[in-house]
């Protein structure tokens, strides 16, 4: 890609430098959405029910597999649409049988299983659909370049980000206006007196889930669709989002968001001046972050005790 | 709860071990799976000093345990350092890592500090991947392998006779785990404990918190550093997987496996895992599905471990 960039020619040294900048910034928020989907899902997770759901990319990986199967029969639409609801369908099924007995308990444990359960996905999905990367179709009108200064905006990275726009505002709106949504912030805050109140607790749980793994497939059908398809997609994209939840600070949903974009920028930044730091420098800001405000930057005082 | 009060598990667990490359084969393992066996198990008592005695959730111990291996296997490679001088660069440079680390986390409980430890180990395994000119990136490093020892007035040859690399490896476990035991037991041990209990009321007794927990993480990584140093010099080889969230995640299951609340537990959860990890990948390619259906299972039927079970069995 930087290649491609120093070859363009046109425009002066600085010019190019430019290119090459905003290349990468542009390539860093793309980058940055995708963690901050994701991280959102966990996020949610995390704040009702106190489960680290490890297992978030395995279903990120299945949603974006799901849809890789479906295409050929219903196209890439009707599985942008029908995949993400599958994998959430999956995510209620474990969070019924494996995850629910754990609430309550030692965080540890919940950890542990999902620990567990990632292992068993990617394993699983390796067994399915073999472990080399297999292509993924996206429509080709997506796929053209829709400026030729700036050859990098093509229309599916403008379409992907289209898309994280809706389902982020999509699930703020939730939350703020839908009873379901009330629901969960009261949770969030004190689950004891929302159950008093006549809220069944474990339904509420449960939705919480699948709202979240709804949010895992519908980054794994769109990350795979940019970065392609293997068995170990999900695993390359959690750390990041530990990394944006932690950067967001705890019990955010909007520092969640501004955590992933921000380090999707930053890690698309060190592309340019120092590459091969392109994965640690976001666990270098993390460290920033911790020793300047240890609940992060929009987290809540006492949340990390 | 604590080493010395169990006087006949003790003699039992000294027994195996002194034993083991002996009873070993007659079951169809190998000496270097006791050695296995062993730097495993001193990995996850260490983990266990702190998740176990201390109460407090690390994810990312993995990340010392790697810093030891490139410490011991650079200096052997880089520096003609001999064994004990290689170990002893390994657990310090992890150590100094620790410090810093702990530095920023020691504030921080349950599961974010769980998430904390686990992103944090991934810097380590980055640069390990990525710093290839000395790390030897994705392929690990190698051309290299341990020496034997020179003690002055005799020589102990450990590189090409796999039970004197076990005795070795068992006498440094025995030091390392004889040290942890004087240390739970000290009142230092017993404010660990009370943390581990109610933290509010340690506080209010006048236990300064977040300095013990700090020792805790630093005394803990130091010697999960010294496994990673031994695993270096047992395989004669070492990569980034040394360094690996999931290996993180193998030592907790360790330590659950075998029972947390329990001094020794750590050892027969590592024993029971590495022996199945061992038998399970060298006959299915499937073996991340089992290990992975050993996580759920522990965690939903043996949430107390092996020695938790039995103790609990032993008193009703």
């Amino acid at each position: 890609m930087l290649a491609r960039v120093a070859d363009g020619g046109a425009g002066g040294e600085a010019w190019r430098m430019s290119q090459v900048v905003l290349f990468n910034v542009f390539n860093g928020l793309i980058v940055g959405a995708f963690y901050a989907l994701m991280a959102l899902g966990l996020s949610l997770i995390l704040n009702l029910s106190g489960v680290i759901n490890f297992a978030h990319g395995g279903f990120l990986a299945l949603g974006a597999y799901l849809a890789y199967t479906l295409i050929p029969y219903i196209g890439f639409w009707g599985a942008l649409i029908v995949a993400p609801p599958l994998t959430a369908l999956l995510g209620l099924i474990v969070e019924r049988l494996l995850i629910r007995p754990l609430y309550g308990q030692d965080p540890l444990y919940g950890l542990l299983l999902t620990f567990g359960l990632a292992y068993i996905f990617e394993d699983v999905t390796r067994m399915i659909w073999g472990a080399q990367s297999v292509p993924f179709q996206v429509p080709g009108w997506l796929m053209t370049s829709l400026s030729s200064q700036y050859f990098f905006l093509t229309g599916y990275r403008v379409f992907m980000m289209i898309i994280v726009a809706a389902a982020v505002g999509g699930l703020f709106a939730v939350l703020k206006y839908t009873r379901l949504g009330m629901r969960i912030r009261a949770g969030t805050r004190d689950l004891d007196t929302v159950s008093t109140l006549g809220v069944n607790v474990r339904v509420l749980r449960s939705l919480n889930f699948g709202i979240g793994i709804y949010m895992a497939g519908l980054a794994g059908v769109l990350a795979a669709g940019l970065l392609g398809l293997s068995p170990t997609i999900g695993a390359n994209l959690i750390m990041p989002s530990f990394v944006a939840i932690i950067v967001g600070g705890l019990g955010s949903l909007l520092g969640t968001l501004i955590g992933g974009l921000m380090i999707g920028v930053v890690s698309g930044l060190a592309a340019v001046y120092f590459p091969s730091a392109t994965e640690a420098v976001i666990y270098v800001m993390m460290g920033l972050v911790l020793l300047v405000r240890p609940r992060g930057l929009l987290g809540e005082e006492g949340r990390v005790h | 709860m604590s080493a010395a009060r169990a006087p006949a598990l003790n003699a039992a667990v000294c027994l195996l071990l002194l034993f083991m490359p002996f009873w070993m084969s007659a079951i169809g393992g190998y000496t270097e799976l006791a050695t296995r066996i062993v730097v495993m198990g001193l990995a996850a008592m260490s983990l266990n000093f702190l998740l176990g005695f201390t109460g407090v959730l690390s994810f990312g111990h993995a990340a010392y345990f790697g810093l030891g291996a490139y410490g011991a296997a650079m200096a052997i490679k880089y520096l003609d350092a001999g064994t004990i001088p290689a170990i002893g660069l390994g657990v310090v440079i992890a150590t100094i890592a620790a410090m810093i680390i702990g530095a920023l986390i020691v504030r921080l409980r349950g599961v974010y500090f769980a998430m904390v430890t686990i992103a944090f180990g991934q810097v380590f395994y980055f640069i390990a991947f990525r710093w290839n000119a000395v790390t030897g990136g994705d392929d690990g490093l190698t051309g290299w392998h341990r020496l034997p020892i020179d003690f002055g007035f005799a020589r102990l040859e450990i590189f090409n006779n796999d039970k004197a690399f076990y005795y070795f490896a068992l006498a440094i476990f025995a030091i390392c785990v004889g040290a942890m035991a004087k240390l739970l037991d000290s009142p230092f041990g017993r404010s660990l404990v009370a943390i581990r209990e109610n933290e509010r009321r340690a506080r209010f007794l006048g236990v300064p918190i977040e300095w013990h927990v700090w020792l805790s993480f630093v005394i803990s990584c130091l010697f999960v550093s010294v496994a990673g140093a031994l695993y270096a010099l047992l395989n004669n080889f070492t990569d980034p997987r040394a360094l690996r969230f999931d290996l993180s995640g193998n030592f907790v299951i360790m330590a659950v496996l075998g029972g947390m609340r329990s001094f020794w537990g750590p050892l027969i959860g590592a024993a029971i895992f590495v022996a199945l990890q061992d038998y399970v990948s060298s006959h299915t390619q499937n073996w991340m599905s089992v290990i992975g259906l050993v996580f759920v299972l522990v965690v939903r039927f043996f949430p107390r471990g092996v020695l938790g079970m039995l103790r609990s069995g032993a008193k009703a």
